[in-house]
This record gives C-alpha cells, sequence and structure tokens, in this order.
C-alpha cells in the first residue's frame, strides 16, 4: 500500500479523537481520546520512517509511547484524587478555574 | 494480501476510534480503544516496524489498558449524559473540517514518497537490533530522559492519588498495637505498685480474671 493511505488513516483517528475530547464530559475518556490522538501521530511517525526508509522515526515513536504512559499516569492519579474528595468526575461540574 | 491486511486493519483502527467515542459505557470505551491499538499494531507491522508493533501490544494494550481497567472499576464509571453545552454539535463538524484539513496538508505536498511504497526494505529494518542500537547511540539523550521523566510520573501518581490521612492518631491502629487487658494479670508495672486501680486485688482463689483471651 502507498504511504500516504497510513497518513489518511491516521488523520482520520487524530480528528476523532479530537471530536472525543470535545464531546465528551468524563475526564477518563478524554484520556482515552487524547491516547488516540497521540496514536494517529506514532502512525504517521512509523510511516513517515518507512517512506524514508530510516529508524528515527520508530525512535521518536518509542519515546511518545514514554511520554503517553507518563501522562496517562498523572491522569488517572488526578482521577483517583478528585474520586477521594468526592468531586463530581465530569469536566462540565468542575469550573472552579473558570473564574 | 498486503492491501487486504492493510483495509482490515485500517477498518479496524478506525472503528475502535470511533467506538471509543461513541460509547456511552466507559468499560466499553477502553474495549474499544484496546481493539483500536491492536489493529494500530497490525498496522505498524505492516509497515515494517515490529518492534514498535510489539511495544504497542505489550506496553499500551497490555500494562496501560489494565491501569485504565482499574480506574474505572474504582471510580465506578457508568453511563454518563451527553454534554449539554453546542460542543455537541460543534464538535463533530470540527473534527470533519481538521480530518479533511489534514489530509489535504500531507496529500498535496510535493513529497514523491507519498505515493510510493516507501523505501527499500533493507533485512534488520526495525527489528530490536537496530532500535537499540540508535538508542543507545543517536538517542542515547531522549532515552535518558524518557527514564527520567517516567520516574517523575511514577512518583507524581503516588503523590496525587495517595491518602491524606496525615499524622492524626489512628484509633484502629492503636488498638492494634496495645490491646485493652484486664487488670491484675501481671505486669511488671503492677508488681512495682506503679499502677493503681480502684479496687485492690481480689481474693486469689476466685476465678482468674482475664487467664485468656
Amino acid at each position: 500500500m502507498a504511504i500516504g493511505w497510513y497518513l489518511v488513516v491516521s488523520a482520520m483517528i487524530f480528528a476523532i479523537g479530537a471530536a472525543g475530547v470535545l464531546v465528551r464530559r468524563s475526564p477518563l475518556v478524554i484520556l482515552l481520546c487524547l491516547e488516540l490522538m497521540l496514536n494517529a501521530a506514532n502512525l504517521a511517525l512509523v510511516a513517515f520512517s518507512r517512506m524514508w526508509g530510516g529508524e528515527d522515526g520508530q525512535v521518536f515513536a518509542l519515546i511518545v509511547m514514554v511520554v503517553a504512559a507518563c501522562e496517562v499516569t498523572v491522569g488517572l492519579g488526578l482521577i483517583v484524587a478528585m474520586y477521594r474528595r468526592s468531586l463530581p468526575i465530569d469536566v462540565d461540574d468542575l469550573r472552579e478555574l473558570q473564574g | 494480501m498486503s492491501a487486504v491486511l492493510f483495509f482490515i486493519a485500517a477498518i479496524g483502527a478506525v472503528s475502535g476510534a470511533i467506538g471509543v467515542v461513541m460509547l456511552r459505557n466507559q468499560f466499553y470505551s477502553v474495549l474499544a480503544l484496546v481493539f483500536h491499538l491492536i489493529s494500530l499494531a497490525a498496522l505498524f507491522l505492516l509497515l515494517r516496524a515490529e518492534f514498535v508493533a510489539a511495544a504497542q501490544v505489550i506496553v499500551y494494550a497490555g500494562a496501560v489498558m489494565v491501569l485504565y481497567v482499574f480506574v474505572v472499576a474504582y471510580v465506578g464509571g457508568g453511563e454518563e449524559t451527553a454534554t449539554r453545552s453546542s460542543l455537541r454539535i460543534l464538535g463533530p463538524l470540527l473534527a470533519i473540517a481538521i480530518a479533511i484539513e489534514l489530509c489535504i496538508a500531507m496529500l498535496g505536498t510535493a513529497l514523491k514518497g507519498i505515493s510510493g511504497k516507501g523505501a527499500p526494505y533493507v533485512p534488520g529494518f526495525g527489528t530490536p537490533e537496530h532500535i537499540g542500537r540508535l538508542f543507545l547511540t543517536k538517542y542515547l539523550f531522549p532515552f535518558e530522559v524518557a527514564s527520567l521523566l517516567l520516574l517523575v510520573a511514577a512518583i507524581g501518581a503516588i503523590v496525587l492519588a495517595r491518602r491524606r490521612r496525615g499524622l492524626e492518631p489512628d484509633a484502629e491502629l492503636e488498638a492494634r498495637y496495645h490491646p485493652p487487658r484486664p487488670a491484675w494479670t501481671g505486669t511488671m508495672a503492677e508488681g512495682g505498685g506503679m499502677t493503681h486501680y480502684d479496687e485492690p486485688p481480689g481474693q486469689p482463689e476466685g476465678e482468674p480474671v482475664g487467664s485468656h483471651r
């Protein structure tokens, strides 16, 4: 398959993830949609790595996976802390910082 | 054959992504993401990125998703109601706009390689040996920074999610370490007269007070 097809799939996944961040209300699902966007970027990186024939893009994709794991850890820690303080697990109700 | 596999994996990845966004139950969202990640690993394999595909399945679909499932079970993921704001209509429209724009931006470039099948395959491309050599020579500094970042994130998660009980005495813990015992059961403090009870010791031939627990 041509490399362009992979890039189209990557663009679609990224757009679906962005829509999920905007539409959903639970922070857990918003984290899942962030994962979708990071994975779309990973797919594009690996596709370009295949296009150029170098492995640098794959190394970059692995680093992105490490960063995604860190983001998940901290985000889930925040959600657990919110649950412990019996705050609503809902981004529409958490608007204290809005001023 | 490669085209068939590509379309199966691509449809799986996109439908998994749609499932993450559309499903109301959070458990099903997580499971849809697992499906999406495994399809994406198949796409990585088609792109000859073997090590990235293996890491995707083991680290992402294995470890990270288990963390998600645990947190959903802990928080008690139920059905969520749809958002009331105007984002409900604007969000999908914006997503379609982003998708079209990204396709135009990436496919409209003058890169010749986009319509080709990629660089000629050299044996060993994407194997752990090549990736590991790159990580330990050319990309040593990002590798170390990534390990430091993982450490900081682990500590941060522990600090965020721990119980904030503080230092006040815990009655239950106190009772476990100093169990209450009846009077005159023969401690050295009693023998030395250092503890004073209200009533003197009773007749010695009576039943032993609290002889066993």
